[in-house]
């Protein structure tokens, strides 16, 4: 998947973007885009390919540029599907960029996780997820009270869903959006599962006399 | 279910920063275009969205997606002619 890009072309192509970007005034993109206006889309398209570019090429080089032409298209059509949400209190292009940006993550995430279920990663030797903190040893962290007391927490005060979330995001890594795939919800839903079991977490914590300072100290 | 001493922290702290009116993804991402718009412009955008910045402290998923949006557009902002002669961006 790769499309010949040769460095005039691109520095033509990211002229355009920018011009087009702010060619129009907010008003003027929402007309062009609902009245299907060839010349908009196509200014549109360039933007999205524009903006996308710098992040395909950090995650995912050689397929950056194919990608980016094929998640622009995806995104103009979501634009075009979206066009009455937008609310008007940024810049248009700058919406339309956060929903392809939205689109090509999610797709990355799911190119990225598709063959990992979820009773696989859970079965699976803990150990490829980035550790959430390196600055102890474990042993020295086994030895704190409040880590004791937090692990005695999500066995009893947890529902199982919840401690399936904590096992699936912060033990293996998985993408929030993909454990909610998953589990048969949505990320939203699935963030505030985790808030509620960190809000309970802190209100068990704080009737055996933990307060956030005590919680947050480094050392016990 | 073992969670690593590592990961227990890491709750621990996440407990202790919960606040009683966090935003999910979905509101986050309403306002994901402003307040990316007003850090770009150099404004204290965790101050004029505090909530906003609260989630991205939390969520990774959104967070990424906030650093993608910057790299966006900052790729749309003007840039000067002698940027065709660099090689490699």
């Amino acid at each position: 998947m790769t499309v010949p890009t040769s460095p005039m072309r691109r520095w033509l192509q990211s002229r355009r973007a920018r011009r087009a970007g702010g060619a129009r005034t907010n008003d003027e993109w929402v007309a062009a885009v609902r009245g299907r206006d060839a010349d908009g889309l196509a200014d549109l398209r360039v933007v999205l390919v524009e903006a996308l570019r710098p992040t395909l090429r950090r995650l995912a080089p050689a397929q950056a540029e194919a990608m980016a032409e094929d998640f622009a298209q995806e995104g103009l059509l979501r634009v075009l599907d979206r066009v009455d949400s937008f609310r008007g209190e940024a810049r248009f292009t700058t919406w339309a960029v956060k929903v392809a940006v939205r689109l090509a993550y999610t797709e990355l995430r799911r190119l990225r996780w598709r063959d990992v279920s979820l009773d696989d990663l859970l079965e699976a030797a803990p150990g490829a997820a980035p550790s959430a903190d390196l600055e102890a040893p474990d042993a020295a962290l086994a030895a704190d009270e409040r880590v004791r007391l937090v692990r005695e927490l999500v066995a009893e005060a947890l529902t199982d869903r919840q401690r399936t979330a904590i096992e699936a995001v912060m033990l293996r890594g998985m993408p929030l959006a993909e454990v909610a795939v998953r589990m048969g919800t949505n990320r939203n839903a699935l963030y505030k599962l985790l808030h509620d079991a960190r809000q309970r977490l802190k209100r068990e914590l704080e009737a055996r006399g933990y307060g956030p300072d005590d919680l947050l100290a480094d050392d016990p | 279910m073992t969670l690593t001493p590592a990961v227990l922290k890491a709750l621990l702290r996440g407990a202790a920063r919960t606040r009683p009116d966090e935003i999910g993804c979905d509101e986050c991402y309403q306002e994901l275009d402003r307040f990316a718009e007003l850090a770009l412009a150099g404004r204290d955008a965790a101050e004029a969205l505090p909530l906003v910045a609260d989630h991205l402290a939390k969520c990774g998923n959104c967070r990424e997606e906030f650093e993608g949006l910057l790299e966006g557009l900052r790729a749309l902002q003007p840039r000067p002619l002698r940027s065709l002669f660099r090689r490699g961006r």
